[in-house]
């Protein structure tokens, strides 16, 4: 139930015309249109005028919106319960196919490839773009086999050596080399919350993905295992593109470069976190870092 | 982009066509899995009921009778006794001799005899009891014809077989082609089969007793399993404490729900006849066994109905000051009865179609006589399918099937009433 | 339908009881100054008088029903002439079964001598004093309690407690049937199998590979040949019952996945309560379907191929039980696929994975207890099952693998042994208990490892 409304031919962003709120629909709660930077310099993904209903029409989850996501940043999605962010992310790497009646309209591109064309194949765009849950769903299977899980499937190693190399590179990179490297036939369901979410990182790495999603990887872990993950996510910075979800403000501010702040399905401002934390230039921003709803 | 996910986006992109297929092909075979399923429905239900609907018509042969004095009541007396037990075959012979006057020689004589059920001669008996009066005349009268002529004209005895594997020789096929040129037989709709008891002739054979068996016995087995059932569900949900014995109980009923159900014949034998002494082959010890067997269906039905009623209704009663009997009597069982009726309408149904342990408890008997009560000697439909389905003759197979026709049309109401009860008072809290 | 007029009238006995304690209440309420005096509603004395009215007269009638006839026929027994009473037990229960035959103008099947004259008419004279006496016992008894109930009603008589404390014992003991049933399983099943094992030993039972019950031609020949060696029974319906789950289980798998993970919600609304039909159909007719359509086809499709077919072949029997197993293995597998959480589909998906790959490796892994737990139950159902060997697998006990060849089960002998008219005590007859047993045991074991896991599974993603 996905269509694809707008395709624009263009390979280049520069004559991707910026959209305004004000431009489809009118103003909605005090809502007029995106403040702040919504481009990057260096972007994998650009999204463009993208609309997601769910019930075949019925519930509008997200209006309108235009951000880019660049290389090499963490870009983090804040807002109030309910105001679509995560929505937003499950369709960045097509995972909204999957519930009934949901349907996106308007342009999300990978590196410039309309990820919502007819022609894209779902498999190969979600081996390039991985995603982490809210809740750590590691496979009932071993630590080993759930990381081998992604590399078996696409057959990324030719022999078992090889794959041995992947879990292994995968889980020093996910951080948790040092916990499992002895027990790694043990049952992933057997470690902690906090293990287990950084099973499901280095599982989601063992594709080698471009683009990682996070939704709300900490809400299930406690503070010690959100300091690791946290950790974590600073250092794939380095080699991957990452959204994260996230309802804590301060998670935003420690782990990100840039920072979208949705409100009822619409981005309200989006901008370097500093500033957005800092400096919020609208109104509803600034009401809810400073705490007034959330 | 870096090396190594380059690399990864064309592995990818070379596994694509082989993993689709893949796909392709394990998306078929569940498709084909399912149309098996169906298949197996269809061929079975098409099977049953191609071999069964002949059943519902009768052949019957017209004869010309002659209520002979001589052969009925020599004395006179027209005493009851007297004409019930006269020789009334002597008449269907005689009507048939002079049909065919040039079947001289003895044997032929017995094989043209053979044309009439033994059923006809009963006929004429109760003609004649009805109506005494019709002694010393003349009749017409429409009278059961053998089962192997019903088969011929039902087409199920092939004309062309040699004669010595054909049921019906030369000469039988050639008086029978003569009645019917003259118009003497003809198919009518099978009333006998729902009126009389079993019979060792097909022609005459019929599911009322077998139907009265399985009424007594479901009657009984619902009077016994439904208290039963309702009171030990909500004992359990409502009232037990949890401890050693009901955690027993409750592994227990799971249990039982998965016992074979020729265990429990061996129960009723061992336990209710030999001994308590409840006397053999009636619905009543039918029923006693078949009570054991649906109560863990019930149960298991009545319990998740008493779990979908929501906490905040016992709660609103309590807080109103009603005492825990009366939470569930006024509140609770109401809401959950039709999900128990809906859980005991399929035990019943489940009851009404078990066998294996009705053989063990003497059910299985050949019974003539149309029950009734619950402690005269019974057989239950699907018990009557199996002896049938036993009996060598040709024509058993059509009456198996069509008893068949007609235990699955009384499954299939009940199961659409629990679906109906389902569909109806479906509250979703 | 003597008891049966008893019970109606115990039943009136209940309602005048009802009517008699609620007005007694009321009237005693007017002393007090009104009805709204009374500890409970007027409604509870009347119940509270009803059961008491009801209760102990009911409870005598059920025991008297169970007991009467064991008690009648033991004193029948001790009534007899010491010779007749010292015969073999055999003996003694054919004759017990004359006199009441005797008894109830029926036929006899031995010569009728003066004492079974006796011991009929005593018998018959015993039957008579009983009825009186339940007659007279039960309702002066339940009288005798509606004056106690009666000097007991005062409107300080908790009568609605008292009441509600009857009926929930009441369902204590409606709840204990269950264990009762198995209770009585047990006991009677294993108490004839240890008559069994004194004429046959354990060891030539369990280990013996003959089975040929046929013994006992002359009454006192009595367990002087016959072999009980029941491995040929066993293989035989392992053999079915593998058969039954080689066409159940991949089908029944199959459906399952396809129904829960690939159907649309119209699709799987028609298809599923269709392929339920399987399941609702009786035993009897799998049976016919086996014997009149099935063993005829296989054995013409085996004999153009140039193969020899028994007539009753394990493979026609297997087949169509198979059949019968398809919605029980898919409708079990089906729960179980649908309580495995989303999130494990979606973390699968989020890899790149395909729907197959996700169901085949995934969802399927994390399913595998569920569908053990269902399979094992399924096993046990075909083990269990007897309509279809009975109509269309053999009798005769052959050791075997050749599914072409005919072979017998368990459930099959069962019915054989226990159908004909015996008498109780013969091995042959007791041998049906020692089976059922074994059947029993075997099927109660599997039952508790199947229901175990598939619980330990849902409690796993609850």
């Amino acid at each position: 139930m996905t269509s694809v409304s707008t395709v624009i031919d263009s390979e280049n962003r520069d004559e991707i015309a910026p959209v305004s709120a004000g431009d489809r629909d009118g103003p909605q709660d005090g809502f007029k249109e995106t403040v702040g930077d919504i481009y990057h310099p260096r972007p994998r993904l650009t999204c463009r005028n993208v609309d997601v209903c769910y019930d075949n029409g019925a519930a509008h989850a997200i209006r309108n919106v235009s951000l880019d996501i660049g290389e090499m940043e963490v870009l983090a999605m804040i807002g109030p319960s309910g105001c679509g962010k995560s929505t937003f992310l499950r369709c960045l790497n097509r995972m909204n196919d999957t519930i009934d009646g949901c349907e996106v309209t308007g342009s999300i591109r990978l590196d410039g490839e309309e990820i919502y064309s007819k022609d894209l194949d779902v498999v190969p765009l979600r081996a390039r773009v991985g995603m982490v849950f809210q809740k750590p769903n590691p496979f009932p299977k071993s630590i080993y086999e759930n990381v081998a899980y992604g590399p078996r499937i696409h057959g990324l190693a030719a022999n078992k050596a090889e794959l041995d190399e992947v879990v292994e590179s995968s889980l020093k990179r996910a951080a948790l080399w040092g916990e499992v490297c002895d027990r790694l036939h043990q049952p992933g369901t057997g470690l902690s919350g906090g293990q287990q979410q950084r099973l499901c990182i280095a599982r989601a790495i063992a594709v080698s993905p471009e683009v990682i999603l996070m939704d709300e990887p900490c809400s299930a872990l406690d503070p010690i295992a959100t300091a690791k993950v946290e950790e974590l996510i600073d250092e794939l910075r380095k080699r991957y593109t990452i959204v994260i979800v996230t309802h804590s403000m301060q998670q935003a501010a420690r782990v990100s470069q840039r920072t979208a702040y949705f409100h009822l399905g619409n981005l309200v401002e989006m901008d370097e976190t500093d500033r957005i934390f800092t400096d919020p230039q609208h109104q509803l921003t600034e009401d809810y870092i400073t705490g007034r709803f959330g | 982009m870096t090396n190594e996910t380059q690399r990864t986006i064309d592995i990818v992109h070379a596994g694509l066509r082989k993993r689709y297929a893949r796909e392709r092909r394990f998306r078929l075979m569940g498709l084909m899995a399912i149309s098996l399923g169906l298949l197996f429905v269809s061929i079975l239900f098409l099977d049953i009921s191609l071999k069964g609907y002949t059943a519902f018509q009768q052949t019957y042969l017209r004869l010309q009778v002659y209520y002979d004095p001589s052969i009925i009541d020599p004395a006179g007396t027209t005493r009851h006794d007297d004409l019930a037990f006269a020789d009334y075959a002597a008449l269907v012979k005689q009507s048939l001799r002079t049909v065919f006057p040039d079947v001289t020689d003895r044997q032929d004589k017995r094989e043209l005899y053979k044309l009439a059920s033994p059923g006809a001669g009963q006929a004429l008996a109760r003609r004649v009891l009805a109506d005494p009066s019709v002694i010393g005349n003349r009749e017409e009268i429409w009278v059961l014809a053998n089962d192997d002529v019903d088969m011929l004209a039902k087409g199920k005895i092939d004309r062309d077989a040699p004669e010595d594997v054909r049921r019906l020789d030369d000469r039988a096929l050639a008086w029978i082609d003569r009645l019917e040129q003259r118009g003497d037989i003809r198919k009518q709709f099978n009333t006998g089969f729902f009126s009389s008891g079993d019979s060792r002739q097909p022609e005459q054979a019929g599911i009322a007793g077998a139907l009265m068996g399985s009424f007594y016995t479901l009657l009984l087995t619902l009077l016994m399993s439904f208290p039963l059932a309702v009171g030990t569900a909500v004992y359990l949900e409502e009232f037990a404490p949890r401890n050693r014995l009901t955690d027993l109980i409750e592994v227990n009923i799971n249990n039982l729900a998965a016992v074979p159900s020729i265990i429990f014949g061996l129960l009723g034998l061992a336990v209710f006849i030999n001994f308590f002494g409840v006397p053999r082959s009636t619905p009543l010890v039918g029923a006693l066994v078949l009570t054991l067997m649906t109560l863990p269906t019930i149960i298991i039905a009545s319990r998740s109905a008493l779990k979908s009623v929501p906490p905040s209704i016992r709660e609103a009663a309590l807080a109103v000051g009603a005492s825990p009997l009366q939470t569930q009597i006024h509140h609770v069982l109401p809401l959950a009865m039709p999900g128990m009726l809906t859980g005991t309408i399929i035990g019943m149904a489940q009851a009404l179609g078990e066998t294996a342990p009705l053989l063990m408890i003497g059910m299985i008997a050949f019974i003539v006589d149309v029950p009734q009560g619950v402690t005269d000697p019974a057989t239950v439909l699907p018990v009557q399918i199996f002896l049938w389905a036993d009996s060598p003759e040709r024509a058993f197979v059509e009456r198996t099937s069509a008893a068949i026709m007609v235990l699955l049309a009384f499954l299939v109401a009940m199961n659409l009433l629990a679906v109906l009860l389902r569909r109806r008072f479906e509250r979703r809290w | 339908m003597q008891p049966l007029l008893l019970l109606i009238v115990i039943a009136g006995l209940m309602g005048f009881g009802y009517y008699f304690g609620r007005s007694r209440s009321v009237s005693m309420a007017e002393g007090f100054g009104g009805s709204n005096r009374l500890h409970s509603l007027p409604a509870y004395y009347g119940f509270y008088a009803a059961l008491w009215a009801g209760l102990p007269a009911l409870a005598l009638l059920v025991l008297w029903m169970f007991f009467q006839d064991t008690i009648i026929t033991w004193l029948v027994i001790g009534s007899l002439p010491a010779d007749l009473q010292d015969l073999p037990a055999e003996r003694l229960n054919l004759l017990v079964n004359d006199i009441k035959n005797l008894a109830t103008g029926n036929i006899v099947s031995s010569e009728i001598t003066a004492p079974i004259q006796a011991a009929a008419d005593r018998y018959n004279q015993l039957r008579e004093v009983a009825r009186t006496s339940i007659w007279t016992l039960a309702i002066s008894l339940a009288l005798i309690s509606l004056v106690i109930a009666r000097s007991r009603i005062s409107p300080q008589l908790r009568a609605r407690n008292y009441v509600e404390k009857t009926v929930i014992n009441v369902l204590v003991i409606f709840s204990t049937i269950a264990i009762l049933t198995t209770l009585g399983v047990v006991l009677s099943v294993f108490y004839e199998s240890l008559l069994f094992f004194r004429k046959v030993p354990v060891s030539e039972f369990l280990l013996g590979t003959e089975w040929s019950p046929q013994i006992a031609l002359r009454a006192d020949q009595v367990g002087a040949s016959g072999s009980f060696g029941s491995i040929p029974l066993f293989t035989g319906t392992l053999l079915v019952s593998a058969i039954a789950m080689v066409v159940a289980v991949p089908i029944g798998l199959m459906s399952a996945i396809y129904l829960s993970e690939y159907a649309g919600p119209r699709f799987r609304a028609v298809s599923k309560p269709l392929l339920e039909i399987l399941a609702g159909i009786p035993t009897v007719v799998y049976g016919f379907f086996a014997a009149l359509t099935m063993a005829p086809f296989i054995r013409s499709l085996g004999e153009s191929f140039g193969l020899e077919v028994a007539s009753e072949s394990a493979l026609a029997a297997g087949l169509v039980m198979g059949v019968m197993i398809i919605p029980f293995v898919s409708s079990l597998s089906d729960d179980v696929i649908n309580a495995v959480p989303q999130s494990l589909r979606e973390g699968s998906y989020a890899l790149g994975a395909t729907h197959s790959e996700t169901v085949k490796k995934v969802v399927f892994r994390a399913a595998l207890p569920g569908i053990v737990g269902g399979i094992l139950l399924a096993v046990s159902r075909a083990i269990g099952e007897t309509m279809i060997v009975v109509m269309a697998a053999g009798l005769s006990a052959n050791l075997t693998a050749n599914p072409l060849e005919s072979v017998t089960t368990v459930t099959v002998q069962i019915v054989t042994l226990l159908t004909g008219d015996q008498e109780f005590d013969s091995a042959k007859t007791l041998a049906a208990f020692a089976l059922g047993l074994s059947l029993f045991v075997i099927t109660l074991i599997l039952n508790v490892i199947a229901l175990h896991t598939v619980r330990k599974y849902r409690e796993q993603y609850d």
